[in-house]
């Protein structure tokens, strides 16, 4: 059983041992009797959950990895991860990296000794040559968040490795089903599950992955430690959305496809940032490390006045921040998910006051393209 | 307005639309924009969400703050507070703290160049000895876990303000109904809602009450920052429990004043750790700044090989940890909740092989008795 799609259903994850229920109870407990209890895995919810549990092991499984951590929200997760590390530790971050782990290393984890710089991850070179003596870890997102911008990821973690530096992937834009980090040498994979694998917009939630032991107890450690858990009912809803991660995204991408064609084709758009489009200087670059090109894509209009227009205009998508959703969300990476990032450093990696990102959900994809294309083209 | 009257009308009627009486539980992640620029209030669940700001409002009003805060536990609430503090910065604690406190302080923290000095906080003089010119706040829990012993909220406050320090008290044990530190001028309230709040061990909560607007603006910065927030599900469910507190409190309370004096009379009981004692060395304070004693006992048996044998013997009291649930659980803190705490300070405490921790539920206490005079013969 090696599908991946057979795999979404069929997983370590998917039966109640108990009683053979095909979708797992929601253990809405704090705590465990010693005495009945048939494990000693069991104690307290906050170290093991039996649902919580379940999700773990089901994404460990999808991204071939040797242990999975749920928490409460993807910042949780990367919270968790950062905080492996301590004083005098330096971390490598990318440029554009998303405005929530930019706030965290520089607002967050720097309090604590920890330093960080940020570099174009798309340029090995440049990565290489920005690491010091005390580089304990790579932060990477591939594709970056909102530009779409590619990083070799194989080349970067196989530099890591080399190095003894932890390359942390952020894998939210791709899942598992498209790009399993892991397998090419990362040894932590994050997700915020809020996005593809819960899918439905209903569910805040974070997830870690790594194929290391060490790591793995590292993790364990820091997920019990701090406390920034997962609730049982959070978890069986992030199981639920995972059963239709494949058919979901299969569909997303085909419709980003056709409404960045669509937009690369409108005048009133200088720019369609989608590494699905041929000329998209990572397309063949992803095309090596990963099974699809996903459902996020941005774009810039002729003017930061038509980007307005656009999001009071639309009807179809919701003007929200978070993506990944069933339903199309259009937001405004300059006021929402880069806001914690000051305006020189935005305007100077790109993220312009026109720059809009969507992502494309499960609504017909010419409603979509229609839909944009009314406003733009008034 | 009585307390009992507040706490019954927690989370009522707060959606305006349908004047549902029950919160509803937004499961949502995110919220649609009018348009740029434009917001309800809610943006993203992480950073706010309806059901979480219905307790949140709810816990700030009952410990009398200005803002309170939903974790996804009570070590994500107590963490994303020591998260308010720099590398360099030192901390008082309290000695026989929550072992998770402790392995937090000792193990993660530590690493980021925050210290910590562990003093007995029954002493004030012991606290103002440990001050340094580095130390940012002091955190106490009283009564203690599992020891029950009591620090005097209003003299370390005292102390505490003359250096500047912000004092932190963790109120899991008693809830707002029986203490209110942030009356006292404490600065922040901690609790573990899986306990009393939520008061039915079915999920695992935190919360945290700043008394100024503006420690809780720092706080909800690292909420949002951190992430560690507690899911809608579970902020509804906290809700719920919230509303039956007075009721499970008073009972929790008559209960354990009933048992602690029949263990007190126990042969094979030698010390019994209750401040509802009347020779308990802390009650005079305690009766200062609370109105009720809780649920919590500790006692140590004359033999240690009797503890294996309570803890299997027990019939309704379950052998698990955690506290403060309507059921009664036992456990053995030595080996659980403080296990982090290495053996010769547990030892030095009196967290030894003879102490035994028992949350009293809101069972009948004759029921009780009968468990544990099976259990102890």
């Amino acid at each position: 059983m090696t599908d991946f799609a057979t795999k979404l259903i069929h997983n370590k994850g998917s039966i109640d041992p108990a009683t053979g229920a095909v979708s797992i109870p929601i253990y809405q407990v704090s705590t465990f009797d010693q005495n009945i209890g048939n494990s000693d895995e069991y104690d307290y919810a906050r170290s093991c959950n039996p649902t919580r549990g379940a999700l773990e092991d089901i994404i460990a499984e999808l991204e071939d990895g040797i242990a999975g951590f749920a928490f409460g929200s993807g910042m949780a997760a990367i919270s968790a991860a950062l905080l492996l590390f301590g004083q005098g530790d330096h971390i490598l971050a990318p440029k554009d990296v998303y405005g929530g782990t930019y706030r965290m290393l520089t607002k967050g984890v720097g309090k604590w000794g920890i330093s960080h710089s940020f570099v174009d991850t798309t340029d090995l070179d440049a990565v290489k040559k920005a690491a010091g003596p005390n580089t304990k870890a790579i932060v990477l997102e591939s594709p970056s968040n909102p530009l779409l911008k590619i990083s070799d990821l194989p080349a970067i973690c196989a530099w890591a490795k080399e190095r003894g530096i932890i390359s942390i992937v952020d894998n939210t834009f791709m899942t598992p089903y498209l790009q399993k980090p892991l397998n090419f040498g990362a040894d932590i994979v994050l997700h915020s599950g809020t996005k593809f694998l819960a899918g439905h917009s209903d569910v805040v939630a974070g997830l870690a992955v790594t194929g290391d032991r060490e790591l793995a107890n590292g993790l364990k450690f820091l997920q019990n430690s701090l406390g920034g858990v997962l609730g049982p009912q959070d978890s069986w809803l992030t199981i639920r959305g995972i059963k239709t991660l494949k058919v979901r995204l299969d569909q997303e991408q085909a419709s980003a496809l056709k409404v960045a064609q669509a937009l690369a084709a409108c005048p009133k758009v200088k720019a369609v940032y989608y590494p699905g489009l041929p000329d998209h200087p990572g397309h063949e670059l992803l095309k090596r490390q990963a099974g699809g090109f996903g459902a996020v894509l941005s774009f810039e209009t002729e003017s930061p006045e038509l980007a307005r227009k656009l999001m009071a205009d639309v009807k179809i998508p919701a003007v929200a921040v978070s993506l990944g959703g069933v339903e199309t969300i259009l937001s405004y990476p300059a006021t929402m998910s880069h806001a914690a990032m000051p305006q020189a450093v935005r305007h100077e990696l790109g993220i312009s006051d026109s720059l809009l990102r969507l992502s494309v959900g499960l609504e017909d994809s010419q409603d979509i393209v229609d839909d944009l294309l009314r406003t733009l083209n008034q | 307005m009585q307390l009992c009257t507040k706490l019954a009308h927690v989370g009522l009627c707060t959606d305006e639309k349908t004047g549902a009486i029950s919160t509803p539980i937004y499961q949502t992640a995110t919220f649609r924009h009018a348009g740029l620029g434009e917001s309800t209030g809610f943006d993203y669940t992480r950073s706010k969400n309806p059901t979480r700001q219905v307790l949140e409002e709810a816990i700030a009003s009952l410990e009398g703050g200005a803002a309170g805060f939903a974790f996804s536990s009570g070590m994500a609430a107590i963490t994303s507070v020591l998260m308010l503090y720099n590398s360099g910065d030192h901390l008082v604690v309290v000695a026989d703290c929550y072992g998770g406190t402790y392995r937090l302080l000792d193990k993660v923290f530590s690493r980021f160049g925050l210290t910590a000095s562990f003093v007995d906080t029954s002493s004030l003089a012991a606290l103002a000895a440990a001050i340094e010119p580095a130390t940012k706040a002091v955190l106490v829990e009283t009564p203690t876990n599992p020891l029950m012993k009591i620090a005097d909220i209003a003299g370390i406050v005292n102390i505490g303000h003359q250096h500047e320090l912000h004092v932190i008290v963790d109120n899991t044990f008693l809830t707002p109904y029986f203490q209110r530190p942030l009356e006292q001028g404490a600065d922040i309230v901690v609790h573990s809602g899986s306990k009393y709040l939520a008061g039915h061990n079915d999920l695992v909560c935190g919360l945290a009450v700043a008394r100024t607007a503006e420690l809780g603006e720092k706080l909800a910065f690292i909420q949002n920052a951190a992430g560690m927030i507690l899911s809608p599900a579970d902020c509804w469910l906290l809700l719920r429990g919230i509303k039956t507190l007075a009721l499970r409190m008073d009972k929790h309370n008559s209960n354990a004043l009933t048992i602690a004096a029949w263990l007190k009379s126990h042969p094979r009981v030698k010390e019994v750790h209750f401040p509802g004692l009347a020779d308990h060395p802390g009650k005079a304070v305690h009766d200062r700044q609370a109105t009720g004693y809780g649920g919590m006992i500790s006692f140590v048996v004359d033999d240690a090989a009797l503890v294996p044998q309570v803890l299997s013997r027990v019939k309704l009291i379950q052998y698990a940890e955690s506290l403060g649930g309507v059921e009664s659980l036992i456990t053995f803190p030595a080996v659980q909740t403080h296990a982090d705490i290495p053996a010769e300070i547990r030892e030095e405490l009196g967290i030894n092989d003879r102490l035994l921790r028992l949350s009293v539920g809101i069972e009948a206490a004759e029921d009780l008795i009968e468990d544990l005079q099976q259990a102890l013969e």
